[in-house]
């Protein structure tokens, strides 16, 4: 089971955070902080694992993946696999990149609601769902329509989330 | 729409301004949330759900992303989920999922919302509502939604299918029960063509059987199934991770599985399922040594792989196949050693586990030295790792591996030295036990401790204080091995000493006291011409021989080194010490003529008076009370020998015998052994009848009144006079309580001898600090463990393999600690068993279609042939399964959907009744072709259909 999705930039702030054991915010805060800390710690071109039992208790370990300014931190139990989520995290950006044409920081930090529903996507209440972005494209855009639809009902439209950038 | 709420809609700030606004930073980036916060409050209270919802969007998103409470929100949540319009209903959703738990109060209130949402026609409600469900959903929640939930589950929507799928393992861990009503339907969708859907329901089977492997044992056939026909990587991986745990519980299933388990291994080009193929054999099906040659193989392609990852994984995959088999991670011992300096944290400490792994008696010198150099090189958060795990693997089971006490000694004191050293207080205690428990470590012991004390660098640094600490206790405890007491004294008050903390500085102080008894004691033991009796015995009587007489000797060249005041005693003591070895004799004949001579004592005094006197004025009690001691011991001293300078050793025998008296007494005292105690020698003792240990203890005032000054109080079990029989020390007069000894304490301690640590021979009672009770399974060591002074008469040796309390009192603890963690929780329990009821209620046809082949192939009912059967009966189960499949459809009739509970648990009712039916049904049938076989109907038993 996956137990938490965060990504952050490289100062540590935390872009999305998604926890699927139900955490209070302080408690949300002190985690992504000492994940920080542990990940800024990290050298260049070392394993994307990490020792994760420290932060997140028994039996939790950690994946995460840089990508420029972003680090992208898969935390799991012992019933996924490694490499597994590694795929994932590159599924999840592949599909932010497939959505915003290059995803750079400042799509993740202006469309956070469409980066949630692209993770929820995939991940569903800790599991794996949907590992193909093709699929998730999909659905994203089906939700994007009935968003639409749903906005355009309203009398004063507004630019949601979801209006392209 | 009110005209207000427009003006609020057309001025509000949308989560995007809100984003900005925080990136622009004017004001500062809290300052701007606050007052964002007061918007947001003012805005959700709007009556106008578009106004509401946007403020809850940017409350979520603060909440989410800077951590600002919203659980004060709740209600507004639930308003914006009931919108019919989608995209409102999703920001609802959003913020229920993110915000909701199990005390959230208004929890109650989202029931029909989510039923409603859960049986719409449009997909991606019903994926709100179910992704809500997964992450809040409660016993109550879970109990109401089953229905639905159990519909969703035959959805011909393949995303909400699998969300359905995803969301039973929280209904099942919230309501077991649902188990009865969904559990089937789930199983049948194993049979699903879809990718999507299978790799949903094994995700699911993972989880569930990740937590209670015992019960899915039944739908191994299906899991293996998967095994064998699926060509996806994801589904295989859960599907291995599945097995990995049955295969541990049963043995048959680990023997069908090895061979497709190594097919995929051959065949995969995908590493993480190359990985977890290792990752089952290595931990499940370690037996078959096809599978493990093939997996130990993969390890070594793992562990020279470029890329960091993969290396690491083939580390960890050693890491777990260690236990049991050694010599792979000896084979790879290369690789793992040179991973040590790896750049990365990871794959250093895990090829350190594994290091640690390989220790044994015979490598651990070399191993430690190697770690030892790699520390220093190293990181200070490795170093101390690899101290750390040195310090634990010696120790372990006191000391088991360490042959060679004064190498491990002198390790320590070189990990002490190493500039990034935390592991003080491990150290410290090591020093410590080491002290009490090996005898012949003690000599070693002082050497460390004094080069460690001596150095003025060290105390700069607070992470050494421990260590410092515990040198200072065992050279004052073992000051008679010391070479030179007087340059201990000097080191433990030296200036710098200041800067250690109040309670350390104490255990210096106490040390300083201890030594000047010994000085003094040795001193005056001479000059009252008592010949001392002969020496301790550590490797050899030599060596030993020659230390001792060193120590006294050196002692005094610091002070007094022109010391030539002739003095009568000197000649008698060569005399009388024997056995000087040759090739130091000259050396020990120059010291002997530097005894403690008067004038190094009166130096010696004085130093410690002109450095204790400073501390009389501290606030620190524990020091001024220490100070205070030595300092009127020393008064005491001067007094009592005025003209202890003169050579007219007649007069001041006399006079100093009263001197000698105090002083004899206190050595005495300080001679007491002080031995290791169990952790359990408190629970030991039986409380005997009549003991009221919370009793007033106000009588004892008039005991302690007649007792004498309290420096003879201390009992005098042992007094530091030792012989060296053959090579092993001997306690003389352990029975004979020594004659200062108050009447009234012999009167006590032979009505309550029982309460004091064993000391004499008569003892059956046994013994509570006896770490070899539990050891003799390793003779070789025995002259490398010793005990307290109790244990070290001979004829106490076949005691030693009496009574071995301490170890099973471990083992005890072990086993039950395990049990433990083993235990399952109730809840887990409480499913497991309704799954277990569940399948047994589905089992009998599989087992009884089997039973029927069996027959019609004239298989003899043996179990062998029963295992080459699991594939067999699976190709006719999916047979069955398909007939399995219409009767649900059939049930499905009955059971679309009932929005009403109690129509519901009747549901639940009719198919537990339906079961039994079957059950029946199949019980006469079975009976009817002779085949008994209980094993189907037994709960608990291994589920027929394994066979």
């Amino acid at each position: 089971m996956i137990r938490a999705v965060i990504v952050m930039n490289t100062q540590g702030k935390p872009r999305l955070a998604k926890f699927y054991d139900y955490q209070p915010v302080e408690k949300q805060q002190e985690l992504i902080r000492s994940v920080f800390a542990a990940l800024s710690n990290r050298a260049e071109n070392v394993s994307n694992f990490m020792e994760a039992e420290s932060i997140f208790g028994p039996d939790s370990r950690l994946v995460y993946k840089h990508y420029a300014t972003l680090y992208f931190v898969f935390v799991f139990d012992s019933s996924e696999n490694e490499l597994a989520m590694l795929d994932l995290i590159q599924v999840f950006v592949e599909t932010l990149d497939k959505c915003f044409r290059n995803v750079c920081e400042l799509d993740i930090v202006f469309n956070y609601s469409k980066m949630q529903s692209i993770l929820d996507e995939i991940i569903f209440g800790g599991q794996v769902l949907e590992t193909s972005s093709v699929e998730v494209m999909k659905a994203i855009e089906e939700i994007s329509k009935l968003e639409a639809a749903s906005n355009a009902i309203s009398l004063i439209p507004y630019a949601s989330g979801w209006s392209r950038r | 729409m009110s005209g207000p709420s427009i003006m609020e809609t057309l001025f509000q700030r949308t989560l995007e301004d809100l984003i900005k606004g925080i990136r622009l930073q004017l004001i500062g980036e809290s300052a701007f949330i606050s007052k964002a916060m007061e918007e947001i409050r003012k805005e959700i209270k709007s009556t106008d759900l578009q106004t509401k919802s946007i403020a809850l969007q940017k409350l979520s998103y603060l909440n989410s992303l800077y951590f600002v409470d919203m659980s004060w929100a709740a209600f507004h949540c639930i308003e914006c989920m009931s919108s019919s319009r989608f995209s409102l209903k999703r920001i609802g959703y959003v913020a229920v999922s993110q915000s909701f738990d199990e005390q959230t109060p208004v929890l109650l209130l989202i029931t029909n919302q989510l039923r409603k949402d859960l049986g719409s026609v449009n997909e991606f409600e019903a994926g709100l509502a179910l992704d809500c469900l997964a992450n809040i959903a409660t016993v109550d929640l879970a109990r109401d939604l089953t229905p639905e939930v159990f519909t969703l589950l035959g959805s011909s929507k393949i995303p909400v299918r699998k969300k359905a799928i995803g969301v039973i393992l929280r209904v099942f861990e919230k309501y077991p029960e649902a188990v009865r009503v969904c559990f089937k339907r789930l199983v049948e969708n194993l049979d699903s063509p879809d990718s999507r859907i299978l790799s949903a329901v094994v995700g699911v089977f993972c989880e569930l059987a990740s937590r209670d492997p015992r019960s899915y044992l039944p739908l191994a056939p299906e899991f293996y199934r998967v095994l064998v026909d699926s060509k996806n990587n994801w589904v295989l991986i859960k599907i291995l991770k599945i097995f990995t745990k049955l295969a541990a519980i049963e043995p048959r299933v680990a023997k069908r599985i090895v061979e497709p388990v190594c097919d995929h291994m051959r065949r995969t080009g995908a590493k993480s399922l190359m990985f977890e193929c290792i990752r089952t054999v290595v931990s499940s099906l370690s037996e078959y040594e096809i599978a493990l040659k093939l997996a130990v193989s993969k390890i070594r392609e793992l562990l020279v792989d470029e890329d960091a990852n993969i290396k690491y994984l083939g580390l960890h995959a050693l890491s777990i196949i260690a236990p049991k088999h050694l010599w792979v991670v000896l084979d790879n011992q290369e690789i793992v050693i040179k991973s040590l300096i790896d750049a990365d944290a990871n794959i250093q400490s895990e090829s350190l586990r594994l290091v640690m792994a390989v220790i044994s008696r015979s490598n651990v010198v070399d191993i430690s030295h190697v770690l030892l150099s790699y520390g220093h090189k190293s990181d200070p958060d490795f170093c101390n790792e690899i101290i750390g795990s040195i310090l634990s693997a010696c120790s372990h089971n006191l000391y088991e591996i360490v042959m060679d006490f004064d190498w491990y000694v002198s390790l320590l004191g070189e990990m002490s030295r190493i500039p990034h050293c935390q592991k003080g207080e491990e150290i410290e205690n090591q020093l410590i036990d080491i002290g009490m428990r090996v005898r012949d470590a003690r000599l070693e012991l002082i050497r460390v401790g004094r080069s460690l004390l001596i150095d003025p660098a060290l105390l700069g640094n607070p992470y050494l204080y421990r260590i410092l600490c515990a040198a200072a206790w065992v050279c004052g405890e073992y000051v008679e091995f010391s070479t030179n007491p007087p340059e201990l004294v000097e080191a433990l008050l030296q200036p710098r000493t200041s800067m250690l903390p109040p309670l350390i500085r104490a255990v210096y102080l106490q040390s300083v006291l201890k030594i000047l008894t010994f000085c003094m004691y040795s001193h005056l033991q001479k000059q009252s011409s008592i010949s001392f009796p002969s020496s301790h015995n550590l490797e050899g009587v030599m060596a030993e021989c020659v230390s001792r007489r060193k120590t006294r000797e050196s002692s005094d060249i610091l002070t007094s080194a022109q010391d030539d005041v002739f003095n009568p005693m000197i000649s008698e003591n060569i005399l009388c010490e024997e056995d000087i070895p040759v090739e130091t004799k000259g050396e020990n004949l120059f010291f002997e003529k530097n005894r403690f001579s008067q004038e190094s004592i009166v130096n010696l005094l004085n130093a410690i008076e002109s450095a204790l006197e400073p501390l009389l004025g501290t606030l620190e009690v524990e020091i001024l009370e220490r100070a205070r001691n030595v300092l009127g011991l020393i008064d005491l001293i001067k007094q009592q020998i005025p003209n202890h300078l003169s050579p007219e050793e007649e007069s001041f025998s006399r006079e100093a015998s009263e001197v000698w008296k105090l002083i004899r007494s206190m050595n005495d005292a300080f001679c007491e052994e002080l031995g290791p105690v169990s952790f359990t020698a408190q629970e030991k003792i039986q409380l005997p009848e009549g003991l009221v240990l919370e009793e007033n203890l106000r009588e004892l005032d008039s005991i302690y009144g007649i007792l004498q000054p309290p420096l003879n109080f201390l009992p005098q079990r042992e007094e530091r006079v030792e012989e060296l029989p053959d090579s092993e020390w001997r306690s003389r007069d352990d029975l004979e309580p020594s004659n200062e000894s108050t009447s009234l304490l012999v009167e006590h301690r032979k009505r309550h001898g029982l309460y004091y640590l064993p000391s004499g021979v008569s003892n059956d009672y046994p013994l509570a600090n006896d770490p070899r009770s539990g050891e003799h399974d390793y003779d070789e060591n025995e002259d490398l463990i010793r005990l307290a002074a109790q244990s070290l008469a001979p004829k106490k040796k076949p005691n030693y393999s009496k009574p071995r309390p301490v170890v099973v009192r471990l083992e005890e603890g072990e086993a039950t600690s395990h049990i433990v963690s083993k235990k399952p929780n109730s809840k887990y329990d409480l499913l497991s068993g309704v799954v277990q009821d569940v399948l047994q209620e589905t089992n009998p046809m599989e087992s009884s279609q089997k039973g029927k082949e069996k027959v019609s192939s004239d298989v003899p009912p043996g179990s062998k042939e029963n295992l080459q059967d699991l594939v067999d009966p699976m190709g006719e189960r999916s047979g069955s399964g398909k007939s399995k499949h219409r009767s649900h459809g059939k049930e499905r009739g009955h059971k679309i959907p009932k929005k009403n509970d109690r129509e519901k648990d009747e549901n639940c009712e009719r198919a537990r009744q339906k079961g039994s039916h079957r059950l029946g049904r199949k019980k006469t049938r079975q009976r009817a072709e002779g085949q008994t076989d209980l094993h189907a109907h037994t709960p608990g038993q291994i589920p027929d259909l394994l066979l």
